[in-house]
């Protein structure tokens, strides 16, 4: 999609009527496309080259790219801080804040940072507890939840104030989002929950990994029932989608990362392939385009964990872009440079 | 005690009828908190709060009891502190995340909202806590409110 207002990078599109924020994602979910994002897993590094280089991997493939909050409650480079860079040359980001590490000075803070340096997407997610990471003996703070997170955010953005009730000279323009996990229990409760999110401010969603269509088809199903899909309040939803490298590590991810459900059948598909890492691209392809098909779903979120390489490969052999470029770095400027050798 | 408070949210029902006879008995007795002083009563109130709380639901005194709204099921026991949910991270067997011997605490407390009246009460968003209210009665508090609320719309209370 191209937009004829692409501006100069660093600086944000205009606003669009009905529209809160000036980013791409935004755009191509209210215009109805199938929306790609990924995730850059931030450096254990000060080098910014690095940075750029793990979102060049990307480059034409993606919407907008997540940039991790301490996963796992590992620590990284900042989400901010990964953001900030990603901003100054044009990408579209998405920049996660988990209530695990900061308070709520700390995270009203970051959210008029996060928006004055460019970032038009912001993911409210509770986080993972500090047991699953490399520094379990930290102090988790858990100061407010996704739920207050996303209510607090929508109050910034829309009465422009803090919590505290003070004013924002300047609100931040930010697209809202939060994450759900329709494939962990209780089932019954999850589009419920979602409803709640949305009530929060929740616009966009993108899910945990998917694995199980039949459970999401269920989920979606019953969050069309409840009515979230429609209106000028409706929300997003982007499936969470990856590629496992082998049986062994599905078997492992099941049972040691929190709230990642696959199947057996799965796994079985994997085991029984004679190029593993092969097959787990292909069942990856298979599951975009199963879940594209699901009526509400409006986009996937690619997270290839040291498989990032291929997510262009899968994306492109998916066709869920439709011929569609997202804006990367000289996208436009090649041709132009192309035509002038010619 | 885990145990007790399991039970506890078996019968949620039976508490939220209690819960509901205890509360206008004890809003019913604004004058005499108000003649002793709030101030006052605070600490004795506290710690019967506290003692009954604590054995039933493993109460933390958060100082704003949501149990009404949460099945029974005290969201101050989950490890993330959660108020409006249970996170992404629940196990296949419906158990934490974090304590994996521990039953997921809003997956008991969908289970006990199921059977109260109110139960619909777990889908409305709860506020960002006030940590300033933290080991302070939640039940003055209520009955303050309802008593102000009173006094607003009769006019009395001078």
């Amino acid at each position: 999609m191209r937009f004829d207002d692409e501006p100069v990078p660093g600086y944000s599109l205009p606003i669009l009527p009905g529209h809160v924020s000036p980013g791409r994602l935004e755009r191509v979910l209210r215009a109805g496309k199938f929306a790609v994002t990924s995730e850059i897993d931030p450096p254990d590094s000060a080098d910014a080259g690095e940075v750029l280089k793990r979102a060049a991997i990307f480059d034409g493939y993606v919407d907008a790219i997540n940039a991790t909050d301490g996963s796992g409650a590992n620590c990284h480079m900042s989400s901010v801080g990964v953001c900030s860079l990603l901003t100054r040359i044009g990408y579209a980001c998405v920049l996660q804040i988990s209530c695990r590490d900061r308070n709520r000075i700390a995270i009203q803070g970051e959210i008029l940072g996060g928006a004055a340096m460019g970032a038009c997407n912001i993911l409210c997610l509770t986080g993972d507890g500090v047991q699953a990471g490399d520094h379990p003996q930290a102090k988790p703070v858990f100061d407010l939840d996704s739920m207050s997170l996303l209510e607090i955010a929508r109050a910034m953005r829309d009465e422009g104030r803090f919590q505290s009730g003070r004013k924002l000279a300047l609100p931040p323009r930010v697209f809202l989002g939060a994450a759900e996990n329709p494939f962990a229990p209780p089932f019954d409760w999850r589009p419920h929950r979602l409803a709640k999110k949305v009530a929060a401010g929740a616009q966009f969603i993108q899910t945990q990994y998917c694995y199980d269509v039949p459970r999401l088809r269920a989920f979606m199903a019953q969050v069309r029932d409840l009515g979230l899909l429609e209106g000028p309040n409706r929300v997003f939803i982007m499936v969470g989608v990856g590629p496992l490298a082998s049986a062994k590590s599905a078997t492992w991810i099941r049972e040691h990362v929190p709230g990642v459900h696959i199947p057996d059948s799965v796994i079985k598909r994997l085991a029984g392939a004679e190029k593993q890492k092969t097959e787990g691209k292909k069942l990856c392809v298979d599951l975009i385009q199963e879940i594209r098909e699901i009526q509400g779903v409006s986009g996937a979120h690619v997270m290839a964990y040291r498989q990032e390489e291929a997510v262009a490969e899968i994306i492109e052999t998916s066709g869920v872009l439709e011929g569609r470029v997202p804006w990367y770095p000289g996208r436009d400027t090649q041709p132009e440079k192309q035509r002038m050798e010619a | 005690m885990y145990s007790v408070r399991r039970w506890v949210v078996r019968h949620s029902r039976v508490f939220e009828f209690i819960y509901n006879v205890f509360e206008p008995v004890i809003a019913r007795l604004d004058p005499v908190w108000r003649g002793i002083g709030y101030a006052r009563v605070e600490g004795p109130v506290t710690a019967v709060e506290r003692a009954v709380k604590g054995f039933l639901f493993d109460c933390k005194m958060c100082g704003q009891c949501a149990l009404s709204s949460t099945g029974m099921s005290c969201p101050m026991n989950c490890p993330k502190n959660l108020r409006n949910g249970p996170c992404g991270g629940v196990r296949a067997n419906g158990h934490c995340e974090v304590k994996p011997d521990m039953k997921c605490v809003w997956a008991e407390a969908w289970a006990g909202s199921q059977h109260m009246k109110g139960g619909k009460k777990i889908h409305i968003v709860q506020k960002a806590i006030d940590f300033r209210l933290r080991d302070t009665s939640s039940w003055l508090r209520v009955v303050r409110q309802i008593a102000e609320q009173r006094a607003a719309v009769h006019g009395d209370h001078k």
